[in-house]
């Protein structure tokens, strides 16, 4: 399977502090990988990288294996990866077309917007990623829509931006169990596209559920990379992640 | 079923704001034909509201950008006259009126560029800033110009008074003007790129500014096409009655305001409507006028202007409070 991005013993330092300490990871296509850690153990410096905010001070970033200098955030968009962060980026009265092409509406000369073609890709975008309800579509106001539901607005508009590999930052963060089942759902559907989706979360629950493959980070070192298959239950995940907390 | 339920639940939330201050205009109507049937089939009612329409939409439709764009602009009342000036006194020097009309229009756009750089660059409050702006140019004009008035009566045989403010078969030509800025203002906003990117930066600035929009140039080009808009004002009843006053504006500020929101657009941002915004410098417009026409003193008039404009927000509040 190919690997969209690898990040090769990766350093990154701030001041005196290592904020990550030769990391190692890689996602490959169409796989879902949980990333967890307690707070401070570096998983914000690990996304951060990732998508170009920070270059790294030591260790190499290779995408599809090839490796890529001077990483930044233009190159990451042009490598397909994309953020949905926690407050998605959304503006709640506008439409759900409008919200997927912000800043990257279909233009004729001039400037005025191909609606037609907006809204007929929007449509597309939403069923592929799993919104089912006959009540919501393209025109529908993003207001209207459940805490799960915008977040399925935010991914879908990763797609159009043409994302292999879409990073989640807490997309489960304060939703009823409802509404992240619908979450799972869209990132069901985006592994389906064989697209790839990173998964932070801090409830191991909500990571073991669905995740193919899981990295424990702490104090900065990825300490721990494991299949679904080495581990039978979210119980087992927990043990393990708190095992290596202490004893490290 | 329910797709024809999201049908109509998607229309309305687009058009229900429109929808609302032409139902209030419709009332209004239906009031005056009721109240006063001799005064409204008199045709000189409809023929003074028709001549104040169109300044008041120049006014207005631009403001709704802003207002859409989460700012508000005083100054507007002040560019008019400053815009005014200009035109009146090249005019009066002999330049071509043509020539002047572009100036005067052009001075308008860069006193927006200058109050909105202003406002969005040392993050200042606009309506502060630009009740500010309001005085501050208002005090310019009376200086330059010694609050003397300038007549134009040479603006009379130029080309471009037929074409603007003439009269074509009874009807003032600054009715057919007015009614394609309102076209090219429904599309501008809803249609283009311009009016997508006011909304959205209203909306949520920071969402906009995430997705690669530059919410600053956004918010100054709004301020620019509220400085256009002022101007064109200005100067089209400079040339009705040829005549520049230094004071001449002022009326403008409140009315103006109170037709965008009566008309539908919510002062929070993010949304507006140039649909809603022409009826509701109908209701001002003919409130302004109707209520002399139906022979009642002027006193009423400021008591209905504000009666309307508390029952219109209370009108458009059913449909629903800022969505986050």
């Amino acid at each position: 399977m190919e690997n969209i991005i690898e990040l090769d013993n990766v350093t990154k330092r701030f001041g005196g502090i290592t904020a990550l300490n030769k990391a190692s990871l890689k996602v490959t296509r169409g796989e879902v990988v949980g990333l967890i850690g307690d707070n401070g153990a570096g998983k914000s410096t690990l996304i951060k990288t990732l998508v170009g905010v920070y270059s790294p001070d030591e260790g190499d970033i290779l995408i599809r294996g090839k490796k890529v200098n001077a990483w930044n955030a233009l190159k990451a968009r042009e490598s397909g990866i994309e953020t949905v962060f926690q407050d998605r980026a959304l503006t709640p009265q506008q439409s759900i077309v409008k919200n997927i092409f912000m800043g990257k509406e279909l233009r004729y000369p001039f400037g005025f917007i191909k609606e037609k073609e907006q809204i007929f890709e929007a449509n597309r975008l939403i069923r592929e990623i799993g919104f089912t309800s006959k009540l919501i579509n393209a025109e529908s106001p993003v207001g209207n829509l459940s805490g799960g539901e915008r977040q399925g607005v935010a991914i879908a508009r990763a797609i159009y931006n043409k994302a292999e590999l879409i990073v989640l930052d807490e997309p489960t963060n304060n939703l009823s169990l409802n509404e992240t089942q619908k979450v799972f759902d869209f990132v069901l559907n985006v592994k389906k596209s064989n697209r790839s989706v990173l998964f932070i979360g801090h409830n191991i629950y909500h990571v073991y559920d669905i995740s193919d493959r899981f990295v424990i980070l702490d104090r900065g070192e990825v300490v721990h990379q494991l299949n679904k298959n080495d581990i039978s239950t979210p119980e087992e995940l927990m043990k393990i992640m708190r095992d290596t907390i202490g004893a490290h | 079923m329910s797709n024809n339920n999201s049908y109509l639940s998607n229309y309305f939330h687009r058009n229900g704001r429109a929808l609302g201050s032409i139902g209030y205009f419709v009332l209004l109507m239906v009031i005056f034909l009721i109240g006063a049937p001799e005064a409204w089939i008199r045709p000189n009612l409809h023929q003074s509201v028709f001549v104040m329409m169109p300044t008041l939409i120049f006014l207005t439709i631009p403001l709704v950008f802003l207002v859409a764009s989460g700012e508000i602009d005083l100054s507007f009342a002040s560019t008019y006259a400053v815009a005014a000036y200009v035109f009146a006194l090249l005019v009066k020097n002999g330049v071509d009126p043509a020539i002047c009309l572009v100036l005067g229009i052009f001075t308008g756009a860069a006193i927006g560029a200058l109050v909105g750089t202003l406002i969005v660059v040392f993050r200042l409050s606009s309506l502060v800033a630009s009740l500010g702006v309001l005085f501050l140019l208002r005090g310019v004009i009376l200086l330059l110009s010694n609050s003397r008035s300038i007549t134009i009566m040479e603006v009379e045989n130029h080309w471009i008074y037929p074409l603007l403010v003439g009269n074509f078969y009874g009807f003032p030509m600054q009715i057919f003007w007015a009614a394609i800025f309102v076209i090219f203002c429904y599309y501008f906003f809803n249609k283009h790129v311009f009016g997508i990117h006011i909304q959205h930066v209203g909306d949520n600035s920071v969402s906009a500014e995430q997705m690669g929009i530059n919410v600053n140039a956004v918010k100054i080009k709004a301020f620019m096409f509220v400085g256009i808009g002022s101007a064109i004002g200005g100067i089209f009843t400079t040339m009705i009655t040829y005549t520049f006053f230094p004071t001449q504006g002022f009326g403008y500020l409140l009315l103006a305001l109170a037709a965008v929101f009566v008309g539908g657009t919510p002062y929070w941002g993010g949304l507006g409507t140039i649909i809603g915004a022409v009826f509701g410098v109908g209701i001002i417009a003919y409130m302004e006028i109707g209520i002399i026409a139906i022979g009642w003193s002027g006193e009423w008039r400021q008591f209905f202007n504000g009666l309307i404009i508390l029952l219109a927000l209370l009108g458009h509040r059913l449909h629903g409070e800022r969505v986050r």
